[in-house]
């Protein structure tokens, strides 16, 4: 059986940045294993710009962004292997895969980064009522053919879901010549950011209808219409405000889900709230050895901070295999701090943190369950808050974060948890 | 002039085509859609019933237990997946045990084997997800879960390799009679037979109502289903069923052949023979009613719903046998529930009537057996690297949900009766029917059907005419 010291499931923006700085903190058996003919995943359809400003101070496309780090996979000399699948992946960190030339083959990891990235909601997760006509994509699927095969899914469009991918799709569609009529919204707020709201729907004025859902499809072979309704604050439609917009073609973007079925098959706990691994301090699975960054592990809005994360799990995964090697002395103090999301916080990433194995600092990234205006976030350490910062606005749509330091937790021997809450004074 | 004219590619259809295709006759099935499949027969809960829940003498009673006991051979010789996984009729309080021992007296009558009444804890102890409130359950051995596409496309790939001919988008308008046998009005053309087998699912009354005075009525019943996500079909081992009512067996909870957990159908009667959309109301009655027989559902997880439309004869029995004012047109109507269970049967049955009135001879050459699509996931280790080297396209996996290799999908196209839709590979392979139901594989199986079939990328259908995936090239429409 072959054998590396970190092979990293995936080769998006997660799985690079990781390759990368595991090889700068001194690994030299790496391996991507990746499912795509081309490394950099799902960035390669997202032609749009706006990515890199904090990684790079400058406003790239997707595959510009990807391109960065696939120049330094080469210059490093990583290996990489496209179009293989991994199929499963034990406990004991061997590695089955599949893929044209190797067949199928076995690898044994020291270390596993799991970077698999995420899929998007489909219809059947709403359980939309109807016939099952052509002309539903989810917005990623329409991407992927306008922008890397060059065909155009549908003329009339009408997007259910403002998340990213939908409000960048509803200007690429526009640009393409296609009609898109709206954008509807079953939450009071979009999911998406707001630059995108303004620059992908205000600025070709296409319609953002908040509080609205599509409750019914029309059409039998290829999609002909949808029925539009008003929602009440419990999310059900309101009868009596039904609209019959004609379309042929139906966009989802109702949300990301981390793809985990080879983390769930390898008995890693999961995070119900993020449907991603739990992971300490070092982003490390309640299995010794795996890891896990980027949107397998929670879903992020920049891909920028998928980088960020990214690169401090290589260098953990790196100093793990080091010090396994070594045999030396586990650092692990036993003590584990938890993190606890409470009002107003949907979950925090990292779930728990070794007072002893972390870093100088560690930056603590969660989302808010709802739109808080001129309200503070604050962080309790067990029962006293050390931390009340006034905001302006906190969105679902974007990640917040918050930094503390290894020397600020010190102080607090018989710490047990750390709450980090949204209070409105 | 052929000798036997088949309308309909459902399992009623292809069963009799394969059963014919044994004796020496020139045989062509008319389809009107563009594969077979694609009715009744793709849309219903997959279920290998055991035979209690029929009225004693009729020919849903015999032919659902011969159907049942022929499963086993047929899915073995045709190559298709199918399970005897058990079920179990439950019932909740006492006043219902006089039901329940009516449904086991009336499987003892039909000839089921190994029925019996469980106790609450006996059924409990065998489904820990059973619901609180079980009295107690009817538990039939013989039970069993089958995929009805693999089941269809076997029947249909088999009677071809006999020598059946098929044609797709082929819908008969109207039937004469003509001296020796039908003239058949397509949209195609006209045909001629000696022979005619109505198994024309929701159409058979229009059909059967061409040539005889003795009018047939049938009442698409609709019925709506769940379906949830892999890994969830270990909710429950068996087919659970609640006592049957008016209108049919009403909403079960069973595993299907393929890991996940389907639950359905409801049951409502309409005029509309292509109605075959969900509603609200009947997904939520689905839900509803299915968590009243099993606890803690995974309501989280479906992945996809469907609607399909029994062909409700409102006499109730399945018609099977000679028109009695046509002579020579053979009806297989009414084929609803347990038409899946009993189709071995029914093309057994519709095969040797017209074997016996035609006088027609079996054939040396008979071919019994079919292998189905290789399913690379069945090797070992060993064996799937050597594929993988013999055949790299084994090796590339375009369906990341159902793990469905390029191999697959060439197959399904390229072989006899393949795929021209993508609904069509999904039937033969899987690829598109897991949790992102196709969002990732769809533009990579696309490209394979168009680079084998030589179909351009913008004429592929979701499942045929008027059903494009796309709607042309980037900047047409500007």
């Amino acid at each position: 059986m072959e054998t590396y010291d970190i092979v990293i499931i995936g080769g998006g923006p997660a799985g690079l940045a990781a390759a990368v700085s595991a090889r700068k903190n001194g690994i030299d058996r790496i391996v991507i294993l990746d499912r795509n003919p081309e490394l950099g995943g799902i960035l390669n359809q997202c032609i749009h710009n706006g990515f890199g400003l904090h990684t790079f101070q400058e406003e790239l496309t997707g595959p510009e962004y990807a391109g960065r780090f696939i120049e330094q996979i080469k210059a490093m000399g990583i290996e990489y292997r496209r179009n293989t699948m991994v199929l499963d992946v034990s406990p004991e960190k061997v590695i089955e895969a599949a893929n044209r030339e190797d067949g199928f083959f076995q690898i044994q990891a020291k270390a596993v980064i799991l970077a698999m990235g995420c899929r998007e909601r489909a219809r059947g997760a709403l359980n939309i009522p109807g016939y099952r006509p052509a002309g539903i994509y989810s917005a990623g699927t329409a991407q992927r053919f306008i922008n890397m095969e060059g065909y155009m899914p549908g003329r009339e469009v009408v997007i259910l879901g403002s998340g990213d991918i939908g409000l960048i799709m509803a200007r690429r569609m526009t640009l393409e010549g296609a009609k898109v009529k709206l954008v509807a919204e079953v939450m009071p707020y979009s999911g998406g950011l707001k630059r995108n709201i303004v620059q992908c729907l205000d600025d070709y004025g296409i319609p953002l209808k908040l509080r609205h859902t599509v409750i019914e499809i029309k059409g039998k072979e290829r999609v002909e219409g949808i029925v539009l309704a008003e929602v009440d604050n419990n999310g059900k439609p309101i009868p009596g405000t039904e609209e019959f917009y004609s379309c042929d073609t139906l966009l989802l973007s109702v949300g990301l889900i981390p793809e985990n079925e080879i983390s769930r098959k390898m008995g890693i706990d999961m995070n119900p709230v993020t449907s991603g691994p739990k992971v300490n301090e070092s982003f490390e699975t309640s299995i010794e050895g795996v890891f896990a960054c980027g949107n397998v592990l929670h879903v992020h809005d920049l891909v920028d901070f998928v980088s960020e994360e990214a690169a401090i799990v290589g260098e953990k995964a790196a100093s793990f295999v080091k010090e396994s090697g070594a045999g030396k002395e586990d650092k692990t103090s036993g003590r584990n701090v938890r993190l606890n999301p409470a009002e107003g916080v949907r979950y925090i990433v990292p779930q728990t943190i070794d007072i002893m194995r972390m870093d100088e600092k560690i930056t603590l990234r969660f989302r808010v369950d709802n739109v808080y205006k001129d309200s503070f976030i604050s962080v309790y350490f067990d029962e006293e808050r050390i931390l009340h910062r006034k905001f302006r606005i906190a969105v679902p749509g974007q990640m917040e974060k918050i930094m503390l330091l290894r020397e600020q937790i010190s102080k607090y021997p018989d710490l047990k948890s750390i709450t980090v809450k949204v209070e409105s004074e | 002039m052929y000798d036997i004219i088949i309308i309909g590619g459902g399992v009623s259809g292809t069963a009799a085509a394969r059963e014919l295709s044994r004796y020496k006759a020139s045989i062509c099935l008319v389809e009107k859609e563009e594969d077979v499949c694609s009715g009744t027969s793709k849309a219903n809960s997959a279920i290998i019933h055991a035979g209690y829940d029929a009225e004693p003498g009729t020919l849903k009673a015999k032919l659902n237990v011969r159907g049942n006991e022929m499963m086993g051979k047929l899915a073995k010789d045709l190559d298709f997946p199918f399970r005897r996984n058990g079920s179990l009729v439950i019932c909740r309080n006492e006043e219902d045990m006089p039901a329940l021992q009516k449904l086991l007296q009336r499987g003892i009558e039909n000839n089921v084997k190994g029925l019996r009444i469980l106790k609450k804890e006996e059924v409990t102890a065998m489904e820990p997800n059973i619901t609180d409130n079980v009295y107690a359950a009817l538990y039939a051995p013989t039970g069993g879960i089958v995929c009805p596409f693999g089941l269809n496309i076997a029947l249909a790939e088999n009677a071809y390799r006999n020598g059946v001919e098929f044609r797709f988008y082929t819908e008969v308008q109207d039937i004469k009679k003509i001296q020796d046998g039908f003239a058949l009005y397509t949209n195609q053309g006209m045909l001629e037979a000696k022979y005619v087998v109505n198994a024309a699912g929701v159409y058979a009354d229009k059909i059967h109502n061409m040539v005889s005075g003795k009018k047939l009525h049938i009442v698409p019943r609709a019925g709506e289903y769940c379906l949830m996500d892999k890994g969830t079909g270990s909710h429950v081992s068996r087919t659970i069923f609640t006592l049957p009512g008016k209108y049919g067996k009403g909403i079960l909870v069973t595993p299907t052949i393929h890991g996940n957990l389907l639950i359905g159908p409801t049951a409502v009667d309409m005029e509309d023979k292509e109605g075959t959309n969900t509603t609200r109301e009947g997904l939520r009655q689905v839900m509803e009613k299915a968590a009243d027989s099993v606890k803690n559902l995974p309501i989280s997880q479906i992945i996809t719903s469907f609607a399909g439309l029994r062909a409700h004869e409102t006499q109730g029995d399945f018609i099977i046998g000679e028109a009695q004012d046509a002579e020579g047109f053979i009806d297989c109507a009414g084929i609803e529930s347990p038409g899946l269970t009993s189709c071995p049967a029914i093309g057994e049955m519709v095969a040797e009537l017209i074997r016996d009135k035609m006088g027609l001879e079996e054939k040396a050459d008979f071919i019994t057996t079919r292998k189905g699509i290789l399913n690379p996931k069945e090797l070992g280790r060993e064996e799937r690297s050597a594929l993988i080297k013999e055949n790299p396209a084994y090796g590339n996996i375009i369906c990341r949900c159902e793990m469905i290799s390029e191999g697959e999908i060439i197959d399904a196209v390229t072989r006899p009766l393949g795929a021209k839709s993508i609904d069509g590979i999904k039937r033969r392979t899987r690829a598109g029917m897991g949790r992102c139901q196709s969002g990732f594989c769809l533009p990579g199986t696309m490209e394979i059907l168009s680079r084998e079939s030589g179909m351009d990328m913008s004429d592929i259908g979701k499942s045929g005419k008027g059903s494009q995936i796309l709607a042309g090239k980037n900047r047409d429409l500007l």
